[in-house]
């Protein structure tokens, strides 16, 4: 059966969609729940691929709709960077399904129809945000996503989850009404048009006050980009079951925010104007400050969760600093750096998840010696630490490259010098992890008895597969390098010119 | 036209106050609604004499007159009094149900009646919690 | 015959109510008035395909040319507000057979069912009618139903808020004949067409200023603008819960259309803003209420009241639309009108769903229904949402018209205050989720159920239509805005 692109477009956001009626109609029957939900990450996976193969190949594929709505419509459009996100949204999701029934089921969650219900319209929306081929389009699964996974965030149902559900939803909802839809307004307002257009929207002759303010409002309005002081609903989200912290408070929804800055730098303000703005300096030096801030709170947390919350606050950071470097080598580091961090983060995710289950442990202290309880996972969480850090061999070496290379580029030394001292603070605050895990002995256990102890196989099976993603992409970082220098083509420009 | 050419207006305006007044002033729901009648009654007024010309008759064709009163006001005023009529007979007949239900048409005394009412709904919903001192003070008053 | 559709939209609702008396049996007099009910929305629907086709109906009541006779005019604004309340009026009417049976004891159902049809007689009346005094009466027919609508509702306190409706609702309508009597006195005409020609003649006159201050303060009191709101709050939330639907989507609604339509078609906006700071009334008047009665939604234990206060809120939206006195403003206004019905309808229809199963709208008693009528509850959420003004519902296409308004008035600071207000209105539509989905349950709700399926097909229709319009804006903005571009006096 050969579907058309443009069908084949339509249906990698409508099979998630699907999936939850089937969901919501087997909740009875476990297995079949779950089996719906696998099937439909296969066939997303299947259609994401091919429509991969069709870009790859230089095709384009838009599905226009009629104009509904006066001024702007639903469309949706494919370009390489869209490309990168769904390709690791798709697969990560199949992988995380694959980790949630091992965990769900290890940890007797309760309202699990519900959860898998949400998780999936999260999946729908992260396709729309994907492919949305105008701003207004971007915005409407953008809110879409937020909404589906305030379930997930208040899933315990405890005083605690409902006290991080309504940060959560009060910090997104509020940055997005107040900033970014007044943002997307005043472009529509503005320009005349919503479209994504190579080198911006805006008129040449449009004063640099109203843009250089709808760029403020973008950044800051783009929550999920976590940018300081916007950043507490991350950590306040952490009460979600790790595998909702692993796929989307590590991969979906923040890397939905970056997406969106990426996405607006390039297409709705174009690298020429946003070089001389005069807010994008003030921007770059508070996502710099945000990098720094955040790794230090980071060495300061005992909580697992939180301390990779924070971690990931300022891995986000690196990618807004990519997209405000308004260098082509900045652009492509950041698109990198969402594929690339993707996998990384979500291994130490699922580490910590598989530590929960497995040992119940959440504290950081109590995690000595753990290394021969939990071999493989401390051997993952390594792996996927090194990622993060930017070490060789694992695939965040190289959009930590390119970012570094983007600031010499335009020559902001006191940018290059944050990357530099982040990734040693990243050294700090990760890799003692592991590295107590195996060589400190956990004083109060008797020696010479220790059992290996693992998380479910189908948790461990996930956490390897990510965590030997890690490794692939240092040595194959190819096909995220050509989309990444393609968004830049597509954008009107290229890299190394 | 001098002010008290004018003097029908007076007595519009005055017994629009005297009603409005009554509405606000009064506690008891009967008497509050005798003003609205009132204050409804000035409008009355108003119209008719709006509709009146000094010397003129009711216009009905006759060759000894040549001035005729304009009728059209004093027909709306009609449906105006049967709006009020009815006003008044559902205002009535609330009261009635409204003293079968509390037991008094005095306002303040309804109101104590319905913070009771807030009370028990609180109560039962939430059981004695900090506001129920404060509700209680208000019921003792 | 469809010569004859304008007063035949008003005449079928007038003759149903006393033919209910007649039928007697309850379960027929239901099922009479949505017949009644639908009929007169087929009617709006042709009256609707007839004004799109040629333009402005007028129809000679009794054969009596204009200024004697009374004339009903219908065009592109209040064809489409017929269309509007005849319709939520219908749907209601569905889920009423139930609800009602429910909430009220046998021997009252006819007297409710004859008051709901006299006072959707009065709201057609009001929109088709093209005589000033005309719309007094219509106005009373329809301020007395609902008083008697609202008196029957089970809670005591229904009769208090009933009787503070009352005397609001007769001092604002005496306001407005006031109002009517001196424009009369300048004119010599009750016809707003013919109004609207002589009464530039005596513009500066202070009479005519005198009328309108009396017309404009009447009829704020009839559609609730802070501060005069008062009434409202009571009058919604002990009325039965089909009776609230029906008011909060309709009633306040045809107010402010009445007061659009003084502005512009009788008083003329040049009158308006030369006379009187009218717009800067407006502006802070709308703000203020948009503030106040948002903060106060948040402090209510009354879930029906949240949503009262909240659509005090609304109206100040509408008003703020007004306020900026452009087309763009016009037509975020009238969105916002239809919109605005489509949402409170579904809310609290919904919640006469929860009424007619656990017997209560106590927020608290909303505690853990999230699983025991899971789509009802959906329902509420879509209608929060939209209240809110997330994307994909009717909500976010008003906002952006509105926010888009008040940008190319330059009013920016404005605009971001009406931002920061629907913040206010996440917080007590979370509320309200919070309670229903992660909350443990105070109430023993082994034996509750679903709502039936006459309560949840009208309940979804509307939500479907807030998603619809949400979506495909292509109706509503378009009449919106042919309306706006009439009453601004730009042939389309």
């Amino acid at each position: 059966m050969q579907l058309s692109p443009e069908l084949m477009l339509l249906m990698t956001i409508l099979v998630p969609a699907l999936a939850v009626i089937g969901i919501l109609a087997t909740s009875h029957s476990p297995n079949l729940r779950e089996g719906i939900t696998l099937t439909a990450s296969v066939i997303l996976i299947y259609l994401v691929s091919s429509l991969y193969s069709i870009i790859k190949g230089g095709g384009t594929v838009i599905l226009l709709s009629p104009d509904l709505f006066p001024g702007s419509a639903l469309n949706f459009e494919i370009e390489p960077l869209g490309m990168i996100f769904s390709l690791v949204a798709s697969y990560l999701w199949l992988v995380t399904t694959v980790y949630s029934i091992g965990y769900m089921r290890g940890h007797h969650e309760k309202n699990q129809t519900r959860f898998y219900a949400c998780f999936a319209i999260a999946i729908s929306s992260v396709m729309g945000i994907a492919y949305a081929g105008n701003l207004f389009t971007l915005f409407i699964f953008y809110e879409v996503l937020t909404l589906s996974t305030y379930p997930l965030v208040t899933h315990a149902g405890t005083e605690k989850a409902k006290h991080g559900g309504r940060v959560y939803l009060g910090i997104l909802l509020t940055t997005s009404i107040l900033f970014l839809l007044l943002a997307v307004i005043g472009t529509w307002y503005t320009a005349g048009t919503l479209d994504f257009k190579p080198g911006g929207v805006f008129d040449k002759s449009t004063s640099h006050v109203i843009t250089g303010t709808l760029l403020v409002l973008f950044i800051f309005g783009i929550g999920k980009a976590a940018i300081m002081p916007f950043h507490r609903w991350l950590p306040a989200a952490m009460v979600a079951p790790t595998p909702v912290s692993a796929l989307l408070h590590a991969v979906a929804v923040v890397k939905a925010g970056v997406f969106t800055v990426l996405k607006v730098c390039m297409y709705i303000f174009g690298l020429d104007l946003l070089k001389v703005l005069p807010t994008t300096d003030i921007l770059l030096y508070l996502a710099a400050a945000t990098v720094i801030i955040a790794s230090l709170v980071a060495m300061r947390q005992d909580n697992l969760k939180a301390r990779l919350a924070y971690s990931t606050i300022s891995q986000l950071g690196y990618i807004t600093i990519g997209a405000l470097l308004a260098t082509e080598a900045g652009i492509l580091g950041g698109a990198m750096h969402i594929g690339m961090h993707a996998f990384g983060k979500i291994t130490l995710f699922f580490c910590a998840g598989a530590i929960m289950v497995a040992s119940h442990k959440t504290e950081i202290s109590q995690m000595r010696g753990l290394g021969r309880q939990m071999p493989i996972t401390m051997i993952a969480f390594f792996i996927g630490s090194l990622s993060i850090i930017g070490l060789p061999p694992a695939g965040g070496t190289w959009s930590k490259w390119y970012l570094i290379i983007g600031a010499v580029d335009s020559e902001k030394w006191l940018i290059m010098i944050v990357l530099m001292m982040s990734s040693l603070l990243n050294i700090a605050y990760l890799l003692p992890i592991p590295i107590r895990a195996f060589l400190v002995s956990d004083e109060s256990e008797q020696k010479g008895e220790v059992t290996i102890k693992e998380a479910p196989v189908l948790s461990l099976l996930a956490l390897s597969v990510t965590a030997f993603g890690c490794i692939v992409l240092f040595f194959y970082p190819q096909p995220l390098f050509e989309l990444a220098s393609a968004f830049l083509e597509a954008a009107g420009t290229h890299y190394g010119g | 036209m001098n002010i008290i050419g004018l003097y029908n207006y007076w007595i519009v305006v005055l017994l629009m106050m005297i009603g409005f007044y009554i509405v606000i002033a009064h506690e008891n729901l009967i008497k509050k609604l005798v003003g609205l009648s009132i204050f409804q009654t000035s409008v009355f007024f108003f119209y008719i004499s709006m509709g009146k010309i000094s010397g003129a008759t009711a216009p009905i064709l006759d060759e000894k007159w040549q001035l005729y009163s304009n009728p059209l006001p004093h027909v709306l005023i009609l449906t105006a009094i049967v709006v009020g009529i009815a006003t008044t007979a559902l205002g009535l007949s609330l009261v009635v149900r409204i003293q079968e239900a509390y037991g008094s048409i005095e306002e303040s005394e309804i109101q104590v009646q319905d913070t009771h009412d807030e009370l028990e709904n609180h109560l039962e919903a939430y059981g004695p919690g900090p506001n129920f001192a404060i509700l209680n003070q208000d019921l003792n008053k | 015959m469809i010569y004859h559709y304008p007063v035949l939209q008003v005449i079928i609702p007038l003759l149903g109510a006393p033919l209910c008396l007649f039928i007697r049996v309850p379960r027929l007099v239901g099922f009479f008035a949505v017949l009644v009910s639908s009929l007169s929305f087929l009617i709006s629907c042709g009256l609707r395909q007839q004004v799109h086709l040629y333009g402005t109906i007028v129809y000679e009541l009794g054969g009596w040319a204009a200024p004697w006779g009374i004339e009903y005019r219908i065009d592109q604004l209040n064809s489409y507000l017929l269309l509007l309340v005849s319709g939520i009026s219908t749907i209601v009417l569905i889920a009423a057979q139930t609800s009602i049976k429910k909430e009220l004891p046998e021997n009252r159902h006819i007297f409710f069912y004859t008051s709901y049809l006299l006072c959707l007689t009065g709201l057609l009346g009001i929109l088709a009618t093209g005589d000033a005094f005309n719309v007094f009466v219509f106005l009373e027919i329809s301020a007395l139903s609902s008083y008697t609508m609202i008196a029957l509702g089970t809670d005591r306190r229904a009769l208090t808020a009933s009787y503070q409706y009352l005397v609001m609702g007769t001092i604002g309508a005496t306001f407005i004949i006031i109002g009517v009597g001196l424009m009369y006195m300048m004119t010599g005409t009750l016809n707003m067409y013919d109004l609207a020609q002589r009464l530039p003649e005596v513009y500066k006159s202070k009479t005519v200023l005198c009328a309108f201050g009396f017309f404009i303060v009447g009829v704020c009191l009839k559609l609730a603008l802070f501060p005069l709101h008062l009434w409202l709050p009571n009058a919604y939330a002990f009325a039965p819960s089909i009776a609230t639907a029906f008011l909060a989507a309709t009633s306040t609604k045809v107010a402010v259309y009445l007061l659009i339509r003084y502005i512009f078609s009788v008083f003329g906006i040049d009158f308006v803003t030369t006379s009187l700071p009218l717009h800067d009334i407006f502006l802070v008047l709308g703000l203020i209420g948009i503030f106040a009665t948002s903060i106060s939604a948040i402090y209510q234990r009354n879930i029906k009241r949240i949503f009262a206060y909240s659509s005090v809120a609304q109206i100040g939206y509408m008003i703020l639309g007004l306020a900026i006195g452009t087309e763009l403003g016009l037509t975020a206004t009238l969105l916002h009108l239809f919109n605005h019905a489509l949402m409170k309808g579904t809310l609290f229809l919904a919640i006469g769903a929860v009424v007619y199963r656990i017997g209560s709208s106590q927020l608290n008693h909303f505690a853990g229904l999230g699983k025991k009528m899971p789509l009802t509850m959906a329902a509420i959420v879509a209608g929060g949402l939209s209240l809110i003004g997330v994307p994909l519902t009717v909500g976010f296409v008003s906002k952006w018209y509105l926010i888009v308004a008040l940008l190319d008035k330059g009013w920016w600071p404005v605009a971001v205050l009406v931002l920061i207000s629907s913040l206010l209105a996440v917080i007590y539509v979370w509320r309200v989720i919070e309670w229903i989905y992660f909350s443990q349950p105070r109430i023993i709700l082994d034996d509750v159920r679903e709502a039936p399926m006459s309560q949840l097909i009208p309940i979804w229709l509307l939500v479907l239509a807030n998603l619809y319009f949400g979506v495909d804006t292509r109706l509503t903005v378009g009449v919106s805005k042919l309306a706006a571009q009439s009453l601004f006096g730009v042939t389309p």
